[in-house]
């Protein structure tokens, strides 16, 4: 499966060797892994609470995947998600993509975090010192997102 | 008709709610309707949903603009801009 949501930590080893099982055909894997940070907007983090829309999490992660198949030249692509309660250090989210060259597989890779961070519904909570907060979307985000240059499908009714 | 809606994270929080049933007169609505009826639930509902606030929907759990028609049968759900990865 080319993509979950789980409340599971996930292993890149096993991730990447799984994606590799039975081909010798891929060039070049590219990983990214988000973290959790003990500092957000100068205030420190003690716990990160990822709510999400059960079902079409996964129908959006698929077109995300999908978008990014029909753009760039790569073999397979995996993404996990990680949502509940996860505490600084911990791992996130987890996107591999592979291709036979370097150059699409990083591009993917860069295109699917940057869609994913638009377009999944997740949200994130943090508790700080000051108490519990949602994180507030980032307009960097939006800015990465538009780079890829193709039409706002994120909504705003 | 009738149509399900949802809400998430903050939005949820201020509505006091995270799903309901919604009956509606028959008649071509849009998600921009459904906002504007919901908001004349009173200050909670109006707060969360003002015009201006940054409030992203869904249809059939695909992302969603204002003009977007809502069928009957739908799933309709209102959440602010997703902030994962």
């Amino acid at each position: 499966m080319s993509v979950r949501v789980q409340t599971e930590d996930f292993d890149l080893g096993a991730e990447v060797a799984a994606i590799r099982a039975g081909r010798t055909d891929i060039g070049g894997i590219v990983s990214f892994i988000g973290t959790v940070r003990d500092l957000n907007e100068g205030d420190a983090v003690s716990t990160l609470t990822l709510e999400h829309y059960p079902g079409m999490t996964e129908r959006a992660l698929e077109a995300i995947v999908d978008e990014a198949r029909g753009r760039f030249d790569i073999l397979d692509a995996r993404v996990v998600h990680r949502i509940g309660r996860l505490a600084p250090g911990d791992q996130i989210v987890l996107v591999i993509t592979v291709s036979t060259h370097r150059g699409e597989a990083f591009a993917a890779c860069e295109f699917l975090m940057d869609y994913l961070k638009t377009r999944a519904p997740f949200w994130k909570k943090e508790v700080t010192p000051a108490g519990e907060r949602w994180v507030d979307a980032r307009e960097s985000d939006d800015d990465a997102a538009a780079r890829w240059n193709c039409a706002d499908e994120r909504g705003a009714p | 008709m009738k149509i399900k809606v949802l809400y998430f994270a903050k939005l949820r929080e201020q509505v006091g709610i995270d799903a309901e049933t919604l009956e509606l007169a028959q008649r071509a609505w849009t998600v921009a309707d459904i906002r504007t009826h919901l908001r004349s639930r009173g200050a909670a509902w109006a707060e969360a949903l003002a015009e201006g606030k940054a409030v992203r929907a869904a249809v059939n759990q695909q992302m969603a603009q204002a003009g977007t028609a809502v069928p009957d049968g739908a799933e309709v759900a209102f959440f602010p801009p997703v902030t994962g990865g």
